[in-house]
């Protein structure tokens, strides 16, 4: 019997991880302009009504793009990490099951979807990159931004785009392929309009129950936590508790996310 | 690997339950090095459960299986990185093309673009589909999304290759063909395990085959072997207007017969006289009043062999 230390080329497993990434920036590559259309459509034509034609007709004070930027910028980020992972994640297991070459990558398997989340979140940057000049350029001059909270900035968008990566590895892979549709009425819909995306959370000391209901949607510490790093001078959850909160919520849904991940993948 | 050790097995019968049913009862085989071995046996016999397992893609809930000196369940890395797997379906990387399918395979596998890329050239070449080696997956027929599976599968080397019903769904030509490329690899000296329920196809490429059925060996040996050990004589199968085991005992009594066996309407008659027995048992047959509708000839072969031990025919 051959002696496993003999063999051949034993396989690095960071090799094999950046061989899978490499794969999905390929595919990305390929499909980025349809990739990009179908991830910052929405967040583009709230930016249109919101940012730019509602505040023309002075039914929105000037103040309210400096909150609403920093809440669209969270949803580019938020949606597309959802979207790179969840939808190849249902097709891959539930149609053409192509996922199999990986599957049988010399690594263990929670390596496989633990690169998929990576891709995942750096596709949820990449929206968010796209999006901010268009946003900035539809808007014009938004008071009171800033970047010099780039250490922040950088642990928000690392934790939120891994948050909402992993709910997609969970959601992609728990999810049957028929109720996909569902996934964004049900789930998807009311995480963004109750995400405080579109309204910082402070706002909502005007509707206290409402203020503390949200508490339970993640999407409420990206928005929040965006706001505390582009956009200081609108009051914002402190940064110190979007950390934490994001933090476990990461943990959280990469926990799930792995598991389910595996279930599936080996029967 | 050394001597008569197993390259592929698997003991003490690993199990895997599937809901209720265990898709695998008990299965103690050992595929040796080198060897070409056929898994044979109906729709849900447990074979795709067995490569399943031996592939590292299901996990027994008892037993263990071991692949090149690895077990599949604690070592599974080390098991992949020694296997190549055809699957029952094609499954390419569809946002990939041909030739980068078989580049990304080889990288996940830890292989440079400088060494497989000349790999998968070649590969493509001898199957045949050098000319689609730029094209979509999905602008491949069937037949060449197979070829490029074997091709996937070869890529890095593997020393054992498992390939699941790789000829289901093939037009007889491409199937040919297949035969001959698995023959050549076999000829290279690599082990390979395969699924079918071609009678055929198990006996023309096969070293060994285990005969399986509901989660269960039945028979393990070479194809000659196997055809010797079928019931003597061809097998008559005829389906009568009546209970078969009502004319057992009267076709038993006719000359030449071997063996009878009723099951429902269906009755199985061995003969050493070939067709010859078909006139006397219609006639005894119907003397007690069941006369016969249609009527199948069988030469002893395994499939024969299977029928005998299964009560049941592969498809």
């Amino acid at each position: 019997m051959t002696a496993i230390a003999a063999m051949p080329h034993p396989v690095r497993p960071s090799s094999v991880f950046f061989a899978l990434l490499r794969r999905d920036v390929r595919v990305a590559r390929k499909e980025l302009v349809f990739f990009l259309v179908r991830t910052t459509m929405q967040p583009l034509l709230f930016v249109i009504v919101f940012g730019y034609l509602l505040p023309k007709m002075n039914f929105v004070g000037r103040g309210y793009q400096t909150a609403l930027l920093p809440g669209i910028l969270a949803v580019s980020l938020s949606l597309s990490a959802i979207q790179s992972v969840a939808l190849p994640m249902v097709q891959d297991f539930g149609w053409t099951k192509e996922i199999e070459d990986r599957l049988l990558a010399p690594v263990p398997t929670r390596l496989i979807a633990a690169e998929k989340i990576v891709a995942g979140m750096i596709q949820g940057v990449l929206a968010a990159a796209f999006v901010l000049p268009i946003a900035r350029l539809v808007m014009g001059p938004i008071s009171g931004f800033t970047f010099s909270n780039v250490g922040e900035l950088a642990a928000i968008v690392v934790l939120g785009s891994m948050a909402f990566s992993s709910l997609g590895m969970w959601l992609g892979t728990a999810i049957a392929p028929q109720q996909i549709g569902l996934m964004f009425s049900v789930i998807i819909a009311p995480m963004l309009f109750f995400g405080c995306a579109y309204y910082p959370w402070r706002g909502l000391d005007a509707v206290p129950v409402m203020k503390y209901l949200v508490l339970v949607n993640p999407m409420v510490y990206v928005a929040e936590g965006m706001r505390g790093a582009l956009t200081p001078n609108v009051p914002h959850m402190p940064l110190a508790v979007v950390g934490v909160a994001l933090v476990v919520i990461a943990g959280f849904f990469w926990t799930l996310g792995m598991r389910s991940f595996y279930k599936r993948a080996i029967g | 690997m050394g001597g008569a050790s197993a390259s592929a097995g698997m003991q003490g019968g690993a199990g895997v339950p599937r809901g209720e049913i265990v898709a695998l009862e008990s299965l103690d085989l050992e595929v040796r090095d080198g060897e070409f071995f056929g898994l044979l046996g109906p729709n849900g016999a447990g074979k795709t459960t067995t490569i399943g397992i031996l592939t590292t893609r299901v996990k027994p809930t008892s037993g263990t299986a071991v692949v090149g000196g690895a077990d599949v369940a604690s070592q599974s890395v080390q098991v992949r990185q020694r296997i190549g797997v055809v699957p029952q379906r094609p499954n390419p990387d569809r946002s990939l093309n041909a030739i980068e399918n078989l580049l990304f395979h080889a990288a996940y596998f830890g292989i440079p673009a400088a060494t497989s890329l000349p790999r998968a050239n070649q590969l493509l070449d001898q199957l045949g589909i050098s000319d689609k080696a730029y094209a979509k997956v999905d602008e491949m027929s069937g037949g060449q999304q197979q070829r490029l599976m074997i091709a996937r599968a070869l890529i890095h080397e593997p020393q054992v290759i498992f390939l699941d019903e790789p000829t289901v769904g093939l037009d007889p030509q491409t199937r040919l063909s297949l035969w001959e490329i698995l023959r050549q690899l076999h000829g290279q000296g690599r082990t390979i395990v395969m699924t079918t329920h071609y009678m055929e196809e198990a006996d023309k490429l096969c070293d060994r085959i285990a005969i399986v059925d509901r989660g269960q060996l039945l028979e393990l040996d070479t194809p000659e072997a196997l055809k010797e050990r079928a019931p003597g004589g061809t097998l008559v199968e005829m389906s009568l207007s009546g209970d078969a085991s009502m004319v057992v005992d009267v076709v038993r009594a006719v000359e030449g017969v071997l063996r009878v066996e009723a099951q429902g309407r269906t009755l199985r008659v061995f003969s050493d006289r070939g067709g010859r027995v078909i006139s006397p048992v219609i006639q005894a047959a119907e003397d007690n009043g069941v006369s016969v509708t249609n009527i199948s000839l069988t030469e002893p072969s395994l499939e024969t062999l299977f029928v005998a031990r299964t009560g049941r025919k592969l498809d």
